[in-house]
């Protein structure tokens, strides 16, 4: 008996020619709507399937967007198995067979940088497993004791006789066995295949157009919709002329979805774009049809000084500590809201019958996905199903909130049998975005007379992210992410600076925009507020940089160890290049520790060029240092783009800007160079996907301080001049 | 009707004079390589070549590329050949990926404009969108692109 329950082995994934005529690529979708499931090589256990000719495939439960967690994931599984790695492939369990087998594949979601290090144990075990069944099948065949075969390679070798056999030959026998129960993990330090920089596993599809994305699945006779959601937020439809588009080329159905939006299903996507843009819509704009930014502002500012708030971090007196400063300096921070526009815009296919509703969808959670396909179905989520598309991106907005989901199910319901492909437009991607917080910030320090930094009050006051979506998980008033990187001393994120008196708290203040989880989460403001007001503490003291941080750094020595690597491999301390300034920042986040120092020049005509940023991060276990890098690489694109031009706007209660026209993005051109010191300290997990966009930000302001003299303290940049006076 | 030339092939399509290739390319002849990503010409994730030049699919209208000759990230090269798509895999450029087709193509054919583009070159020519900030990368494999 194996210890994880089976069911009938099928394939989940049926190649497009099983799955009959319209999908005219020789790639594997997952379809399973009419369609003969092929008998598939036997799973040795739910991470692992060996097929006769020794290909591995790998399960793999989280999503990949970009980040290369399928690749990483595969390779811890794989160092375990031993198998050839040149022979490994992957494939995504459906949610739905997950749910189905008890959840044997775990948590789905992929937020939060927890890919790797939420289930590196479990896949770890997996791979080790299935490995001690197949040495123990090649045993059982050759009648000897499984403690003289071992596995390399996928090959298993009976050391006394030197017989040999591979994982392909014994997978059946193995798949019958009884799962091992004591499972020793390897010390990682004697990996082999993990915490190596092997190439990823998915790149060559990326390169030649075959890879397909959720906006490029055709199913046979599938319809293509689009959709518009009343701009402004808390509206409802009030009214829509069909009649007025119903004869326009190739449309099919004008279709309510929900209170609040509209579609149009035609032949082509382009088709029900015309329409959609022709239709007359009426909307009740609701109760926030005048809300503009301005009210935000007012509404966060009233926060900074409220006498009611929710405690993060305390220890000492503030209040006491702050009387008696010698020195007492403070400033106000803000940060706008950000809309995550990920490459490839929302959307997914559904076809809904009677009796069941499955879903085709990119998503970072296909757990989350099923759910939301369930209750805008109608149906249970055992007559549901999700198959996972590729990912164009998701930087969380693919993960908490399925609305498009929701939608593409209540459209599909409509048209009964019919597959229905739900592409929103970017303007509705941008108008529809769930929005990264808005939040201000107070910060109070108090020096004594030799510089130390004795007392801190940090009043955050702003959007809370877990009210708006996970409403249960708000305790005592308290949201807990508000405060990521600067809790006590822990292993998720921690503030490293020891500070005598110490206050850091949050005024909640909701305002009617969604908030989502936007990569890097709450650390991207909380990282510019305390970083920047660090760099303000030591100019205020005459204290290098540095050596102001280290010294409050004394007690936490991974943050220390990070900044100290950025400080060296940058050249703290020595002469920058004519014209260059250079900025600090460290901070934790995901479990993991980051530095970052920018090299800086600005114009006197005011143009900032960041010229290089070295980047060190602490994530533990390194399982594949080159991908790590393009985290960093890529998460400073991310960070430095909402610093420099970032920023969605409201006016009359809906968000102004609807294009990359008017959200300005980072392009090569202000691409920085980018130098990563990936420093694992080993004996814990540390994310990498969203804990170095933090540093990007902070190191660049506080080197365009150096550069000017200029503080900058709301964001983005671009509302400031830089121009010499 | 609409006639095209795409990838060597000619095609005729039915659908409206004023569709902008991109929508023709993906729905209508099913090569979904090329990507939407904003629709007004500001991403580059449509970029396809038109008689050697790169060009955003989603601002022409078919009917502006009669008797032209398309190339689209499918025909770039018979087996992803193309010395960019080698630099492309060699230095593991793409991320998500969703970006890389419409930049590999504007790459191509800015390398065949300049073939050894300095730095200033690539950040004047190439203003592709990547949100998963590929662009150290991107750099890296013009520049092995170049010298291959
Ligand atoms: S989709 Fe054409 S440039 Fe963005
Ligand atoms: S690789 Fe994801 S947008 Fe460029």
């Amino acid at each position: 008996m194996n210890a994880f329950p089976k069911v009938s082995r099928r394939s989940f994934l049926v190649t497009a020619a099983a799955a009959g005529g319209g999908l005219s690529l020789g790639f594997h979708v997952p379809y399973a709507r009419g369609a003969t499931a092929q008998e598939m090589a036997p799973e040795v256990n739910a991470w692992v399937v060996v097929k006769p000719d020794d290909t591995v495939v790998v399960r793999i439960a989280r999503s990949e967007m970009g980040q290369g967690t399928l690749t990483g994931l595969s390779q811890l599984v794989a160092e375990e198995l031993e198998c050839d790695w040149k022979k490994v492939t992957t494939e995504y369990p459906t949610p739905g067979q997950n749910l189905a087998r008890n959840r044997v594949w775990g948590n789905f979601s992929t937020g939060g940088s927890r890919g790797i290090r939420e289930s590196n144990d479990y896949v770890r075990k997996g791979g080790a497993a299935a490995r001690m069944m197949l040495i123990q099948a090649a045993a059982n065949d050759w009648k000897v004791p499984a403690s003289e075969c071992s596995a390399q390679n996928s090959v298993i070798t009976h050391t006394p006789s030197g017989r040999t056999t591979t994982y392909g030959k014994v997978a059946a026998a193995a798949s019958k066995l009884e799962a091992p129960k004591e499972i020793t993990l390897k010390d990682p330090k004697d990996w082999k295949v993990a915490g190596k920089s092997v190439p990823r596993l998915d790149t060559v599809d990326k390169v030649t157009g075959k890879q397909i994305y959720g906006m490029d699945l055709k199913l046979p006779g599938m319809l293509t919709a689009t959709i518009k959601d009343c701009p402004v937020f808390g509206g409802k439809v009030k009214s829509f002329d069909a009649a007025a588009v119903q004869k326009m080329p190739g449309v099919k159905h004008v279709v309510p979805v929900g209170e609040t939006a509209v579609a149009v299903v035609a032949d082509t996507w382009w088709q029900a774009k015309k329409a959609l843009d022709a239709l007359p819509i009426v909307w009740d704009e609701g109760p926030n049809a005048k809300v503009s930014s301005k009210d935000i502002a007012q509404m966060l500012k009233a926060g900074l000084d409220a006498p009611e708030a929710v405690v993060g971090n305390q220890n000492g007196d503030v209040k006491a500590g702050l009387a008696s400063a010698a020195k007492k300096i403070e400033a106000v921070y803000s940060y706008p809201f950000q809309n995550h526009a990920c490459m490839e815009t929302m959307n997914a296919t559904a076809v809904w019958t009677a009796d069941k509703c499955e879903v085709w969808t990119p998503t970072q959670n296909g757990e989350a996905a099923l759910a939301a396909a369930s209750e805008s179905s109608g149906h249970p989520a055992a007559k549901c199903e999700v198959y996972k598309l590729h990912l164009g991106g998701g930087f969380g907005r693919r993960g908490a909130v399925h609305d498009w989901v929701r939608q593409v199910v209540a459209i599909a319901k409509q048209v009964p049998g019919t597959p229905v492909k739900l592409i929103w437009s970017r303007e509705e991607d941008m108008l529809h975005g769930r929005f990264h917080p808005i939040t201000q910030c107070k910060l109070t320090g108090g020096l004594d007379a030799q510089g130390n930094l004795t007392s801190l009050h940090m009043r955050i006051s702003g959007q809370s992210i877990v009210a708006a979506i996970f409403p249960q998980n708000i305790k005592d008033g308290k949201d807990p992410v508000v405060f990521q990187g600067l809790n006590p001393p822990g292993p998720e994120a921690s503030l490293g600076y020891t500070i005598p008196n110490l206050l850091i708290d949050h005024a909640m203040r909701n305002p009617h925009v969604p908030p989502g989880f936007w990569r890097g989460v709450n650390l991207n403001h909380n990282a510019i507020y305390i970083e920047c007001f660090i760099d303000e503490l030591a100019q205020a003291a005459g204290i290098d940089a540095l050596e102001f941080r280290r010294k409050l750094l004394a007690n936490s020595p991974k943050h220390l160890g990070v900044l100290n690597a950025v400080a060296e491999r940058a050249g703290w301390g020595k002469p920058a290049p004519a014209g260059v300034h250079r900025g600090l920042c460290v901070t934790m986040g995901f479990g993991s520790y980051v530095a970052g120092c920018a090299e800086v020049s600005v114009s006197p005509e005011g143009v900032v060029k960041i010229h290089r940023i070295v980047a060190a991060i602490d994530c533990g276990h390194a399982v594949n240092p080159q991908q790590i890098e393009m985290q960093l690489e890529g998460s400073f694109v991310y960070g430095l783009s909402a610093m420099l031009y970032g920023e969605c706007t409201v006016k009359n209660g809906r968000m102004e800007q609807e294009n990359f026209d008017s959200y300005r993005v980072l392009r090569i051109d202000g691409m920085p160079k980018v130098e990563s010191i990936v420093m694992p300290s080993g004996g814990f997990w540390g994310g990498v996907g969203e804990p170095p966009i933090a540093v990007a930000a902070p190191a660049a302001l506080n080197a365009i301080f150096r550069a000017t003299g200029k503080r900058i303290r709301d964001l983005p940049l671009k509302h400031h001049s830089l121009k010499k006076a | 009707m609409a006639r095209l030339n795409v990838n060597g092939k000619d095609h005729t399509a039915n659908v409206d004079p004023e569709t902008p290739i991109l929508w023709v390319l993906r729905e209508t002849l099913g090569l979904t390589g090329t990507k939407y990503g904003c629709g007004i010409a500001s991403c580059g994730a449509c970029t396809v070549h038109v008689d050697g030049e790169a060009v955003r699919a989603c601002a022409v209208r078919v009917s502006a590329v009669e008797g032209k000759k398309i190339v689209t990230i499918e025909g770039l090269s018979p087996d992803g050949s193309h010395p960019v798509q080698k630099a492309w895999v060699a230095l593991d450029v793409p991320q998500c990926g969703f970006c890389q087709p419409g930049m590999i193509m504007a790459v191509a054919a800015l390398l065949k404009q300049k073939p050894k583009p300095t730095d200033a070159d690539i950040d004047a020519n190439l203003t592709n969108i990547c949100r998963c900030g590929t662009y150290v990368r991107v750099r890296a494999a013009i520049h092995a692109a170049a010298k291959a």
